[in-house]
């Protein structure tokens, strides 16, 4: 169906090229379903949207070969490419809140295909709409034609976006990461969906940075790594064999990895009693009870709108509860004014999902630390035990990689020798494989310095890999907790129970 | 009448200038600059009038002509350098000072107390500044502090504003939380991190806005509410000669001429250390 | 909804009753006795100041006096002009109309420009030789861009009259003088706007269904774009409520602006404070406007 044989493609930056995609082969047969896996950076996007010539503006592309649906399309003009968008290949993107033009309505949206590929009656365009959201299961398909995505759940807009990109009956569907901005429970539910489509006959190319995401769905997968594919091959013999390295490491980062150190709990380090916040008429927060004790790794989980964050903000005095009282290492750290608080600040640390932002961009790595470190301490101790050189110490953050970025908001949070130290999504906006790497960096931390970690997180597999209890939230209550083992194996609450069974794992299709 | 580029274009900098027009730009400030500063370098008097000889279309002599009572042109272009500057210098300064000020008190404080001074800003920032020189003057009389006082009033909600913007981000930014972490004061917050992060686009928006009050200064003084003749203040000039516009196009075209290129070296100028400024900062 | 309408009632009712205020206030603060502000340069006689204290209430506490100026503001009662011997609101009102017309073909011209220019030159030398001119336009002072054209179409070719207002050929060159800067600028916003939302997401499903670029501009993009260019309805009005006093001076006009500029010179203080109020209310009336437009265009704006 389609035939790459060495693309490359380039940006122009400034007045160099960047080679993003450099010298990739492969293909895709009819009815298949193939995963295009890779890190950030590694072309994976700009490859499958080259299948569309929607490599982007300014880009070169080159290839040997390149033959989709039997045509050679290396001498496409415009309107060639046009003519087989949509209808031969139908392109779904991340995040339907901004992939569907926020400013008109789904059924417009949808509408559009048909009416550009000039696809049966116009009159009858409006019920052929509805007949698309119903195959992608959006219940009420005639009232939410009319409504804009924002007012749309984010697993409908998904569905929607899916919609329109069906609608001109495409043989190929491309889903660039079509989950990745899902709560784990719908992130499922679109991948039934797209499983439904490829047993329809639709041949399936998946693009994402999770390995467990597509290895039950596609039939082969493609690694790719700096511009080149690093290994292909079938599901099963990526899962199991894997010949490279990197694909070693991938299939290791998904499965993941019990740190398992166990430190004795020592004394109450924190203590939330019946914390209650109201935002207007809305109660994000009800009843939230927590003891931390020293050397603990508290695990906090719960989905988008779970109330973990705000819960981290009022463990930590940034909000003031509605009701309910903290105390830290015995004082009072709730109802107080913040000079109070001020004496045993540096005891409660955070580090937060983007570390980009949590520091000063004026600042270099060396003054970011030494606000951190009392007077005359050196700052290269630190840096040692978060596993980085001096070299960086001269350099701004946005000069590092995420990775980098990480470790120095872990060093920042360790200097001042706190007793608890909040992390909130810490590892989200990393690689699988830096992801890996700041889990086990966390893990030595606790178990050296005997430091308490909440950790909080939406991604069940972390909190399994690291947390030695767990606490699970839903609409803003605490609905089940326990040690991590007990409550992954036998979950008590039903919706502990769905929100394992949405989990990703690795593994083949049956 | 303020007809530069209103903040928040210029900030997200849609032209980038191609590299000779910098370089060009460059030139014409210099230029600009040095006749501010030393005139007589290359001027003669612009106040010389001679009577045999007006309305005399450029030469090797008179580089741009001479005006209805046979001054020099080219002598008074250059000589209007330091009075048009510094009307735009001294306005420009009260709105960044003015502005800065209270974009903070905006960005800082309560709710509605917040609320209160940006439909301040609003209101104003719409209210046509043409008039409200012109209520300025009414009240005080005609002048150039009456000008510069206007014009400055009347360009502050830009700076006010994009501080306001700033401070409310920055305040809200993650790494003021984690500097909460380490038991800083609000005021040590205020100090090391809200307001370095905040007032770093200010001198490059000021460098545009300094043309923007150029213009319009030249506007005003177009009016007749400016230096009075036979101050060779650019609108002031252009107004003088228009009446022979029909016989001698340079006598009021070339003083126009030198506003535009002032305005344009100093926005070409502005946009790309802006670029450069936003490049770093991506 | 509801809401948003009270909130913006009391928002102009508040900008207003500033406007009113500082007004009074800037006569208070005008040096010299207040009689002699009000008269400015008309006849001065003892019946006619004796008229001034009792129409101002000078002879009254000044509470009484400003909620006397206040409640008669409100009715539209702008005072009496000394110097030319009749009520503000008919000099005002006899004069605004040319200026209206002025004004509406400008914005007129300036929008329908920025939105050609804009939507026309997307690539290359086109786009390149377009900035450039909107870069000149907007750095150039209006009253040159008057004075040239003036001096072209008018006394070189004699296309157009020189002055005055007779017809609609003598509102051609003001209209395109004052439309000019705005254009530049308006096609700079909307360029930008265009810009960033064709590097979208959604532009990008646009494409992959198989629309045109043109399509994908026009259909997806422009919306987006306009948002600011909405924000800039503010701006536009003082643009060319202040543009008109230095464009009719230029071309010789009748107008608002003769009339403030002559009001100034001769220290007329009651109809410089009417023509203050006035820009109020067109500023109040033009950021309504802006706020209903937002609405029209981003639903995600209209909460029910």
């Amino acid at each position: 169906m389609i035939e790459v044989d060495n693309l490359r493609v380039t940006f122009a930056l400034g007045k160099k090229r960047v080679e993003a995609v450099r010298g990739v082969s492969f293909e895709i047969r009819e009815g298949e379903c193939v995963a295009l896996v890779g890190e950030s950076g590694s072309g994976k996007s700009v490859t499958a949207r080259s299948l569309v010539g929607l490599a982007g503006p300014g880009a070169g592309v080159e290839t040997d070969t390149f033959t989709v649906a039997g045509r050679d399309v290396r001498g496409f003009a415009a309107r060639d490419w046009r003519r087989l968008r949509g209808r031969f290949a139908g392109l779904i993107l991340q995040d339907a809140l901004v992939s569907l033009d926020p400013l008109r309505t789904v059924g417009a949206e949808i509408g559009e295909v048909l009416r550009v590929h000039d696809i049966g009656d116009r009159r009858d365009r409006p019920h052929r709409v509805q007949r698309l959201l119903t195959d992608v299961h959006v219940p009420e398909p005639e009232r939410r034609a009319r409504q804009y995505p924002h007012q749309l759940s984010g697993g409908l807009r998904q569905r929607a976006l899916i919609a329109s990109a069906i609608a001109g009956g495409p043989r190929l569907l491309i889903a660039d990461e079509p989950t990745t901005a899902l709560d784990a429970t719908v992130q499922a539910q679109i991948l039934r969906l797209l499983a439904e489509r490829h047993e329809a006959g639709e041949t399936l190319l998946l693009i994402s940075h999770d390995l467990a995401v597509v290895s039950r769905l596609a039939d082969r997968v493609l690694v790719m790594k700096d511009g080149r594919i690093a290994e292909a091959g079938s599901t099963r013999t990526i899962l199991t064999g894997a010949g490279h390295p990197y694909t070693r490491e991938l299939v290791a980062a998904a499965s993941g990895r019990r740190r398992a150190t166990t430190v004795e709990p020592g004394d109450v380090v924190a203590e939330a009693t019946a914390l209650r916040k109201v935002y207007g008429d809305r109660t994000v927060v009800k009843d939230f009870g927590l003891t931390i004790r020293r050397g603990e790794i508290v695990g906090l989980v719960g989905e988008s709108g779970s109330g973990k964050t705000t819960v981290a903000q009022l463990l930590f005095g940034l909000a003031e509860a509605t009701s309910g009282h903290v105390r830290f290492e015995g004082r009072d750290f709730s109802g107080v004014p913040e000079r109070a608080r001020r004496p045993i600040r540096r005891r409660l640390q955070l580090i937060a999902q983007d570390p980009l932002s949590a520091f000063d961009p004026r600042w270099t790595v060396r003054r970011i630390l030494g606000e951190a470190l009392g007077a005359g301490e050196s700052p290269e101790p630190i840096l040692e035990r978060v596993g980085l050189g001096a070299d960086v110490l001269d350099r701004y953050p946005r000069q590092l990689s995420g990775g980098q970025r990480q470790r120095v908001a872990v060093a920042r949070a360790i200097a001042p020798r706190p007793s608890l130290i909040i992390c909130d999504e810490p590892v989200s906006a990393l690689d699988v494989s830096v992801q890996a790497q700041v889990l086990d960096l966390l893990a030595q931390i606790r178990e050296d310095d005997g430091t308490a970690l909440l950790f909080i997180s939406h991604d069940l597999g972390v909190i399994r890999d690291i947390a030695d209890r767990v606490l699970v939230m839903h609409d803003g209550r605490v609905v089940e907790q326990g040690p991590v083992q007990a409550v992954f194996d036998h979950a008590g609450h039903e919706y502990t129970r769905a929100l394992l069974a949405a989990v990703p794992t690795l593994e083949v299709a049956p | 009448m303020t007809l530069a580029l209103p903040r928040p274009v210029a900030r997200r900098l849609i032209l980038r200038p191609p590299r000779p027009g910098i370089a060009a730009a460059a030139v014409v400030l210099a230029l600009t600059l040095t006749a501010v500063v030393w005139p007589s370098l290359f001027a003669g008097d612009p106040l010389a009038a001679d009577p045999l000889h007006v309305l005399e279309g450029p030469s090797a002599q008179h580089w741009f002509g001479t005006d209805q009572l046979g001054r020099d042109v080219f002598d008074r272009v250059v000589h209007g350098a330091r009075h048009s500057l510094s009307i735009g210098v001294a306005a420009t300064v009260i709105a960044v000072g003015a502005g800065i000020l209270l974009g903070l008190c905006a960005g800082l404080t309560h709710k509605y107390a917040d609320e209160v001074i940006s439909r301040g800003f609003d209101a104003l920032a719409a209210f046509p500044l043409v008039l409200l020189a012109l209520l300025f003057i009414a009240i005080a009389g005609t002048g150039t502090t009456s000008l510069i006082v206007a014009i400055g009033v009347a360009t502050l909600p830009h700076y006010a504003r994009v501080v306001r913007a700033q401070t409310l981000i920055v305040r809200q930014a993650p790494y003021v939380t984690h500097a909460v972490a380490f038991g800083a004061s609000r005021g040590r917050l205020v100090l090391r991190h809200v307001l370095p992060n905040v007032l770093g686009p200010i001198p490059v928006l000021a460098m545009i806005g300094l043309g923007e009050a150029i213009l319009v200064a030249a506007g005003l003084s177009f009016l007749g509410l400016g230096p009075q003749p036979p101050s060779p203040e650019w609108g002031a000039m252009l107004s003088e000669s228009r009446g022979y516009l029909h016989i001698a196009w340079w006598a009021s075209v070339l003083p126009g001429a030198a506003v535009t290129a002032t305005v344009i070296s100093l926005t070409v100028i502005g946009r790309h250390l802006q670029s450069r400024f936003e490049g770093r900062h991506q | 909804m509801i809401r948003a309408v009270t909130r913006r009632v009391v928002t102009g009712v508040a900008v207003l009753w500033a406007a009113a205020t500082a007004a009074y206030l800037a006569l208070l603060a005008a040096p010299g006795d207040i009689v002699d502000s009000i008269i400015g340069d008309g006849a001065d006689t003892p019946q006619i100041r004796a008229e001034i204290i009792s129409e101002w209430n000078l002879d009254r506490p000044a509470v009484v006096q400003y909620l006397d100026y206040l409640w008669r503001a409100a009715q539209g009662d702008l005072g009496r002009s000394y110097l030319l011997h009749r009520p503000v609101h008919d000099v005002i009102g006899g004069q605004i109309l040319p200026t209206l017309k002025l004004a509406a073909a400008a914005a007129v011209f300036g929008v329908l420009l920025a939105l050609i220019l804009a939507v026309t030159t997307r690539h290359r030398w086109v786009r390149r030789a377009s900035s450039t001119a909107e870069l000149f336009l907007v750095s150039t002072p209006p009253f040159l861009i008057g004075i040239v054209l003036l001096s072209v179409f008018s006394f070189r070719f004699g296309i157009f009259p020189v002055s005055g207002d007779r017809g609609g050929a003598a509102l051609v060159l003001p209209a395109i003088t004052l439309g000019l800067p705005i254009a530049g600028v308006l096609a700079q916003v909307l360029r930008d706007g265009l810009d960033r939302a064709l590097d979208e997401p959604f532009a990008v499903t646009a494409r992959a269904r198989g629309l045109r670029e043109r399509a994908v501009l026009i259909r997806h993009a422009l919306r987006h774009a306009l948002m600011p260019a909405v924000t800039m309805l503010g701006w536009l009005s003082g643009v060319l409520l202040g543009g008109v006093v230095i464009i009719e001076q230029v071309f010789g006009r009748p107008g608002l602006g003769q009339v403030t500029l002559q009001a100034v010179g001769n220290g007329d203080m009651p109809v410089v404070l009417a023509v203050v109020v006035l820009a109020a209310v067109v500023f109040v009336v033009i950021s309504t406007l802006a706020d209903l437009a937002y609405l029209l265009i981003d639903p995600r704006l209209r909460r029910s």
